[in-house]
This record gives structure tokens, C-alpha cells and sequence, in this order.
């Protein structure tokens, strides 16, 4: 396979996975245990959904370990299991893809608010950030997506860890903005040309977006990060908003609907699309259908 | 008062020391601690709210706004006890089962606690039995849950429906929040209310509690 930084650099576009958390739970993960969990009590489950996205057409498939930094495990009573967590969840990830996609380190914020706001020390927060990539790194992952952040110094942290600890692994950042009357931010009020120009300073090879929006708001975003940098963009919306239908929340945007907002972004020139809450292996396959299309 | 509206304007700034030196001298000037309070420290936590929700202000202003408004609330709270206002109810407050976020609950906490309320905090990741059972132990008339993920939303239902089974849905009602949530989930499981922000939820807590 092409090294996954080349590849992100020169294209054609990658196509990424869904949400994981979700395909969990239909697959019998109790409501409100940590998707994490299941990499130690229900291997199989972990592989059949990186399975189904890479049938869907993913290039991508995320592991499953966007909670898995120790600080994050601990509120849920598991650090002790932070190296299985996430060395397991790359060997199951690459025992599904193989070689027909990329396996790429998932890791989400702490779950914890950082000094001076809150009262999590950012030496802590950085300790943890090292051992989780330290991990993933050695299990062989071909690059780290640190996402859904939405305090810079946070990100920041997890960026330079990755480079501490994997100087050679590839690193996207993508941040989650909501729209303000003066631009999109992130709730710690980060604008989206100071979050690029912190995590290129860091040592990101890729920025973006995933999480929080519709693909309608999604598309404005990407307008401004490629306004802002020149790096390869990686961008995965929700499915739009959580809303209640019949007493089940659903997330009320079609592949199709996505598929085509996602057209937008490939011609803003986003180097890989992919979705995050509400999408499935369907999401995916709409993508996948919609980057052929534009290529052939 | 200008002293009042400078208290307001020292925790709108998110100024810890000045609101408690401001407070101080107001204890000291003789006002009356419920005008302080009222004028001082809920009319600047008023325009945080205002303006948070109009995002014209972000996370960090807002959380140095409430460890503010707690620096004021130090040396007032006994003068409010001594002089006897009243407790506007009794709150239970919580994250519910599986989610650990617990910003947004917090400060609805501080808020609540500005404006009378004893406050039951059970923290984060707290299941439906649990929630239930503090209520009855301290006797609560409004029960408030949050959640960030719209996979640990439906542990609200579960408090709800435990409530009447117990028939307890008539004493203590039930008041839900966070980013996922919103009106129509709330009605559809049953809670009594939904607010949108930590402002308005302590408007909506106070016509639960029938204190509005």
C-alpha cells in the first residue's frame, strides 16, 4: 500500500469510515458502557464493523479507541486495561481490513476539562496522550486521527505527543466548531484559522473538521480550513442533528443527502470525507459511490 | 448602586478577586445580602448566560464567570441564612448512567445555588436507581439530569419511569438538559421540563418547584 501520508498528500480522495459506538450497540453493547469495552469482552463484534465499513468502500477504518487514553478509561473504572485497549483494538482492526484499508488510531478528547478551567493538569493529559499513541504506534497503526477536540491546548497536547512518541507516523487534527455570529468556533471560542495555525505550529500533517454538525455547516467549515491551510483536510460530519422520531432518535440525513454534500467538499479539495455520529456502512457506501464517480 | 453594578461588572470579567473584595465591601456597607446577591452576582451572571448562549462569549469566560460568582457567594451565603431568606427547594442534580460530561450540569448547579436552591450533586455516570433513591432521601422537588451523548439520553426515561412507578411523579418532577436534548425529547419520555442553558433552567426549576 502507498504510505497513507502520500497518499493523503497526492490522492485520489479517501473515503472514511462511519460511527463506530452506534454499530456497538445494535451489535448488543449495553446503553452508556464505553464502546472500548468491547474490544476486551466482544473482539468479533469490533471486527465485524470494521468488516462492513471497508465492504461499504471505506479506505479508511478508524480503531476502536477514541476513548482509550488512560484519562479517559479511568472514568469509567478501566485504566488498568489501557495497553489492551488499544493495542487489541489496532490487531482487530487490521485482522478485518487486512491490506484493503488503511487502519488509522483513533483518539478522542479526555474527557476531562484542562487547567486553568478545569482541574486536569495538562502534564497529566500530555503523559496520557504519549502512552496511548505510544501504543497504538507500536501495534502498527498507519496513521493517528486526534478528533472531536474542542479545547485547542488539548489537541495541541495530543499532537505533540504523537510526535514525541512517533515522529514518522502521520497525525491529523480535526476539531469540532459550532457556528457563532462571528464565524465558526469551538465552544472554548477557538476560530477555525487559530485552531490551524496552532496544530500545523504542532506538528499536524493533516487538519479538519468532524463532529457537531450537519453537512451544511460541515461545507462552510471546510471553505474557511482551506482558507486557512494548505495541509490535506480531513473532514467527517455527523448524519445532521440528533432528533426524536417514534420515540427513536435518528439522525435525519440520507446517504444520498450526505453523498452530495460531500461532493462539495472533494471540490473544495478535502483529502478524505468521511462520517462521524448517525452514519453507517450505508453513509459510506454513498461516499464511496460519489469519490468514483467524480474520478472516473 | 453603582457598587452592585460594579460587582456585576467585576464577575461578568470572570475577576475572582475583585468579586470578593466587592462583595466584602458591600457586607460592609450594610446592603442587604439578597440585593447584593440578586443585584450583585445573579444580574452579572444574567448577561454570562445571555451571552453564552448568543456565543458572543465562550466556555472558558463562562466557567470563570461561576468560580466567580462561588468566590462571592463565600462570604454571603451565611448572611443569607442568618437573615433568614428562604430555601427555594431542594435540587438533585446528575450526568446520567455512561456519560461523564459534566460541564453543563455544573454550572446549572452554581446557577441554581445563586438563586436559593440546596443543591444535591450526585456527580457523573449515575444510574436511574441511584438518582431516584437521593431524591427520596433528601426529600427533593425537582430532579435534573444531563447527558452529551444521545447514547446514554434514554437512562432519563428510565428515572422518569422509576418515578412512577413509585408514584412518585407528583412530589418530584423532572427537568433534563444538554446539547443532544431538546423539548421534544423531553415530552416524548415523560420529564416534566426541558431548558436549554443553565440561564433559563433555573427559571424553569423555580415553576417546578412552584417558587416562580
Amino acid at each position: 500500500m502507498e504510505p497513507f501520508l502520500s497518499r493523503l498528500r497526492s490522492g485520489p480522495v479517501l473515503v472514511g469510515d462511519g460511527a463506530t459506538g452506534t454499530l456497538l450497540m445494535e451489535r448488543g453493547l449495553p446503553p452508556g458502557h464505553p464502546p472500548e469495552e468491547a474490544t476486551l469482552t466482544h473482539p468479533a463484534w469490533v471486527v465485524e464493523v470494521a468488516r462492513r465499513y471497508v465492504e461499504a468502500g471505506a479506505d479508511v477504518v478508524e480503531t476502536n479507541t477514541f476513548g482509550a487514553s488512560p484519562t479517559k478509561l479511568a472514568l469509567a473504572g478501566l485504566e488498568g486495561a489501557t495497553e489492551r485497549a488499544n493495542r487489541e483494538a489496532v490487531r482487530l482492526a487490521r485482522e478485518a481490513v487486512g491490506t484493503r484499508a488503511y487502519v488509522v488510531g483513533s483518539v478522542g478528547p479526555c474527557g476531562r476539562l484542562l487547567e486553568p478551567y478545569g482541574d486536569a493538569s495538562c502534564s497529566a493529559i500530555h503523559a496520557g496522550f504519549l502512552t496511548q499513541i505510544g501504543i497504538l504506534a507500536e501495534a502498527g497503526v498507519d496513521a493517528v486521527f486526534v478528533e472531536t477536540m474542542t479545547d485547542l491546548e488539548e489537541a495541541k497536547l495530543a499532537v505533540r505527543a504523537a510526535k514525541e512518541v512517533a515522529p514518522d507516523l502521520p497525525v491529523a487534527a480535526t476539531m469540532t466548531f459550532e457556528r457563532a455570529p462571528r464565524g465558526f468556533f469551538t465552544i472554548m471560542g477557538n476560530s477555525v484559522a487559530e485552531a490551524v495555525a496552532a496544530l500545523e505550529e504542532a506538528g499536524a500533517d493533516a487538519v479538519g473538521t468532524n463532529c457537531g454538525n450537519r453537512a451544511e455547516e460541515t461545507v462552510a467549515i471546510a471553505r474557511e480550513l482551506r482558507r486557512h491551510s494548505s495541509l490535506p483536510l480531513v473532514v467527517q460530519p455527523n448524519a445532521g442533528l440528533p432528533r426524536m422520531r417514534d420515540g427513536h432518535l435518528v439522525y435525519d440525513e440520507s446517504p444520498a443527502f450526505m453523498a452530495d454534500r460531500a461532493r462539495q467538499l472533494v471540490e473544495i479539495g478535502v483529502a478524505l470525507v468521511g462520517g462521524c455520529c448517525g452514519t453507517g456502512p450505508d453513509h459510506v457506501r454513498a461516499l464511496r459511490a460519489m469519490v468514483d464517480g467524480r474520478r472516473t | 448602586m453603582t457598587l452592585l453594578a460594579d460587582l456585576a461588572q467585576a464577575l461578568i470579567r470572570g475577576d475572582r478577586l475583585q468579586v470578593s473584595e466587592l462583595t466584602c465591601q458591600a457586607i460592609a456597607e450594610s446592603m442587604s445580602p439578597k440585593a447584593i446577591l440578586d443585584d450583585g452576582l445573579l444580574a452579572g451572571m444574567k448577561v454570562v448566560g445571555v451571552r453564552f448562549r448568543e456565543r458572543e462569549i465562550f466556555l472558558p469566560e463562562v466557567l470563570m464567570a461561576a468560580r466567580a460568582m462561588y468566590a462571592g457567594m463565600g462570604p454571603l451565603k451565611p448572611l443569607l441564612v442568618a437573615e433568614g431568606v428562604p430555601s427555594q427547594g431542594k435540587v438533585v442534580l446528575a450526568t446520567v448512567r455512561g456519560d461523564l460530561h459534566d460541564i453543563g450540569k455544573n454550572l446549572v448547579g452554581i446557577m441554581l445555588q445563586g438563586a436559593g436552591f440546596e443543591i444535591v450533586d450526585l456527580g457523573f455516570d449515575v444510574g436511574p436507581a441511584a438518582i431516584v433513591q437521593a431524591a427520596k432521601d433528601h426529600g427533593v422537588e425537582v430532579i435534573g439530569m444531563s447527558a452529551l451523548l444521545t447514547t446514554t439520553m434514554p437512562a432519563m426515561r428510565e428515572v422518569v419511569d422509576l418515578l412512577r412507578a413509585e408514584k412518585l411523579d407528583g412530589d418530584v418532577r423532572t427537568i433534563v438538559g444538554g446539547a443532544p436534548l431538546s423539548e421534544e425529547y423531553a415530552r416524548s419520555i415523560g420529564a416534566d421540563a426541558y431548558a436549554p442553558d443553565a440561564y433559563t433552567a433555573v427559571d424553569v426549576v423555580k415553576r417546578l418547584a412552584g417558587v416562580a
